[in-house]
């Protein structure tokens, strides 16, 4: 069922919930919160992300979104027993409100278990320092959903806290284990590293950085339109000179939900903030 | 007798109590009501405020010919306290409505006043005959609600007064509480079942938090807050009794003697901690967002003194001196303007004394818990660990939910029904005596003395957050996290 509660407070949305459920009649087994916070022009995109997640794992999500009213005021929508197994409370925050959602917010987390919260588009500078990010034990946010992703990416490093996580590092999981066992495989010490990619993908800059950390050799990165996203990755080493191998990543799926999937079942720890 | 019925209890709970309670048949068809209030007021004036109340609170379907029959016996007496007059005409309204109704003599009074009113009442009750404390063939109780006097020495005082009309056992002190029916299911939970007495003590339970959280703040109740606080609002009646039925041991019978008897060695067992600065904590909201909603401070608030230091945030550790429950540290809190209204009182186990697991596989293992929901959402959640379903052993938390609203189609009644009922009735065992008080006032009394001492402001914590950090703190101490309830 949908039950929307126009201009109410936490309070209201509370009372809402606890009622739409005694008349479905189904006790809650929701293991952890998930808020997620989108713009208002990506707000159908973000609930179809919503629903995917839910069916990934029963759990409450609340949609967060600004609207544009002028009167300080929330919109609340609630989704239960509508595709996916757990609850679906959407926001919509406007006025002064827009400053203070996290006020909301915090009295509609489920009692004692994981806060994971996401950014499915642009995310602030620091997610960590966030008003929402703050009510999360896991903060994911993905570097190629903004409109820049390199600076979002290289934005992402300087502010790092604990628990932050960039989708773009899951993306990378299937090359991450390619090369690694291309390393393992081929003893001699790699001498250089080139990284071919799509132009603005954060991807390439965070294998190429993870590259120069772990190796210890210059990496150098070029942009290509040959394909998209990592399209190519040379590893040099420093005796063999003519015998060279392929490896091809047999590519990713692609679907976001799955990356999320694989970040929320990490959501790990507990806390009460 | 109704004292007090322009209040804001006698109009949201009492008055609607009474009707559902007379349509559900369970009120004689005798029952009488008389309000006594400073208003110039008639019989019909008064019924009309009874009428709409009821209209607007009651949980059962308006009757017209239930309301009818209350209305036979519905009387109003207009008066002061001080005044003898007043006295006397109640006195003749009295015996006129035991004659018309045939009440026979057996009397009610239930004093919803402040507690500054009740000396006056009470020895007026006295000179005037209207209590009679012995009198054959006929009862007359009285209901008293909290506070029940603001220390030892003053809940002493006020049991020496009352009993001086009254018998002790026809003294009711409401705790509206107790009337819960998810109280009274923690005595099924605990007595009625053989799963969890095994695990009901000190080898198995790692400590007990019990948690009462209001959303709201002080509101209208300023003149009686200031210089209250959460702790004798809250922690003193409330939660020392939610305290005393999680921790006693199995009475004999559910008698209210044998209840009340266990009850008092649990709480006589049960001592603040030894060092108080470090084991207790208090607060108080600052203005700004909660819930979606700008609200004031608690000294921005109408009618609070501006360098009060009443505490709106209390915690407190208890210890409880016995067998069962030594080295257990049982954690009170009790709050205004949190995040929601909630209440519960929550058992964390131990952890297992050897896990098989790796770091990684149980990094998302907490301990288990036994939660009991009082209100609102009244139920039971169990939680424990489970494999999360992958190729990989990774444990996580989850919890087993048991909801009173979907296992039981019948609605909860409300607590006020049913301890009215039990007043008509004389059952008390769901009414905390005066041993029972003054005891929790001896677990209090050295903390409310050691922060009067301290004379210092309260930490402030925002409005709509779980409390400052000196409560976070005085957990951690014990190396244990407050639950997010």
């Amino acid at each position: 069922m949908i039950i929307t509660v126009p201009d109410t407070n936490a309070t209201g949305i509370h009372m809402a919930l606890v009622k739409a459920r005694h008349n479905i009649g189904v006790a809650s087994s929701m293991v952890f919160t998930m808020i997620v916070i989108a713009d208002l022009r990506h707000f159908e995109k973000a609930m179809m992300a919503c629903k995917d997640a839910g069916r990934e794992h029963p759990s409450r999500i609340i949609l967060v979104t600004n609207g544009q009213a002028k009167a300080d005021r929330v919109d609340a929508e609630i989704r239960l027993g509508e595709e996916v197994p757990g609850e679906i409370i959407s926001l919509r925050f406007h006025g002064d409100l827009t400053e203070h959602r996290a006020s909301v917010v915090l009295p509609l987390l489920l009692p004692d278990s994981p806060v994971v919260a996401w950014w499915p588009g642009s995310a602030p500078d620091r997610p960590g320092q966030d008003p929402l990010g703050k009510l999360a034990i896991r903060r994911i946010t993905d570097a190629m959903g903004s409109s820049n992703p390199l600076a979002a990416i290289e934005r992402r490093a300087r502010n790092y806290s604990p628990g932050d996580t960039d989708l773009t590092w899951t993306r990378l999981t299937p090359w991450r284990a390619l090369l690694a066992s291309a390393v393992d495989s081929y003893p001699s010490p790699i001498s250089e590293v080139l990284v071919e990619a799509a132009p603005n993908n954060a991807a390439s800059m965070l294998l190429s950085a993870w590259l120069q950390d772990r190796l210890d050799v210059p990496v150098t990165r070029h942009e290509s339109r040959k394909g998209v996203g990592i399209t190519h990755v040379i590893l040099r080493p420093t005796t063999a000179t003519s015998a060279s191998a392929v490896r091809t990543v047999g590519w990713p799926p692609s679907r976001r939900r799955d990356y999320l999937a694989a970040r929320s079942r990490f959501a790990a720890g507990r806390s009460t903030p | 007798m109704l004292f007090g019925v322009t209040g804001d209890l006698a109009r949201k709970k009492l008055m609607p109590a009474v009707y559902d309670l007379a349509n559900r048949g369970l009120l004689p068809p005798g029952f009488g009501l008389i309000g006594f209030a400073r208003r110039d007021w008639a019989d019909q004036d008064f019924a009309k405020i009874v009428h709409d109340a009821v209209k607007e609170r009651a949980r059962t379907p308006f009757r017209e010919e239930v309301w009818r029959q209350l209305l036979e016996g519905i009387r109003f007496v207009s008066g002061t306290f001080d005044n003898d007059e007043s006295f006397i005409l109640l006195k003749e309204t009295l015996d006129a409505l035991d004659d018309s109704q045939g009440t026979g003599g057996n009397h009610a009074f239930y004093l919803s006043i402040p507690p500054n009113a009740f000396d006056q009442v009470i020895s007026m009750l006295k000179k005037h005959d209207l209590a009679k404390r012995d009198n054959p063939g006929a009862w007359s109780r009285v209901v008293i609600e909290k506070p029940f006097g603001h220390d030892l020495a003053s809940a002493q005082e006020l049991e020496r007064k009352v009993s001086s009309v009254f018998h002790s056992q026809s003294v009711f002190r409401i705790d509206h509480y107790l009337g819960k029916e998810t109280v009274q299911n923690m005595l099924a939970l605990r007595f009625a079942n053989e799963l969890f007495e095994p695990i009901w003590n000190r080898n198995y339970i790692d400590h007990v938090q019990i948690t009462m959280a209001e959303d709201i703040g002080i509101g209208g109740r300023a003149g009686y807050y200031d210089g209250v606080g959460a702790a004798r609002d809250v922690i003193q009646n409330h939660l020392l009794q939610l305290l005393a039925l999680t921790a006693m041991e199995e009475p004999t019978s559910f008698d209210a003697e044998q209840l009340r008897t266990e009850k008092k060695k649990v709480l006589a067992a049960a001592r603040a901690p030894r060092d108080i600065a470090s084991h207790t904590a208090r607060g108080q909201y600052l203005g700004g967002w909660a819930g979606g909603r700008l609200v004031r401070g608690c000294l921005e608030e109408d009618g609070i003194d501006p360098a009060s230091q009443t505490e709106t945030y209390a915690a407190i550790r208890v210890d409880i001196d016995n067998r069962r429950w030594a080295g257990v540290p049982f954690y009170l809190r009790s709050a205004k303007r949190m995040p929601r209204r909630v209440t519960e009182i929550a058992l964390n186990l131990r952890k297992a004394p050897h896990l098989p697991f790796s770091y990684a596989d149980i990094e998302a293992l907490g301990s288990n818990a036994l939660v009991m929901r009082i209100q609102p959402d009244e139920g039971i959640t169990l939680r424990f660990g489970a494999k999360v379903p992958a190729t990989l052993m990774e444990i996580r938390d989850v919890t087993m939910d048991f909801a009173y609203g979907t296992s039981f189609a019948e609605s909860s009644p409300e607590a006020y029904e049913r301890l009215i009922l039990d007043v008509l009735l004389g059952d008390p065992p769901l009414f905390p005596q005066h041993e029972e008080v003054e005891l929790s006032w001896k677990i209090l009394d050295p903390i409310l003395q050691f922060w009067a001492e301290l004379d210092t402001q309260p930490e402030g914590y925002p409005s709509g957050s779980w409390g400052p950090a000196c409560g976070k703190t005085m957990l951690a101490r014990d190396g244990f996290v407050w639950r997010r309830p």
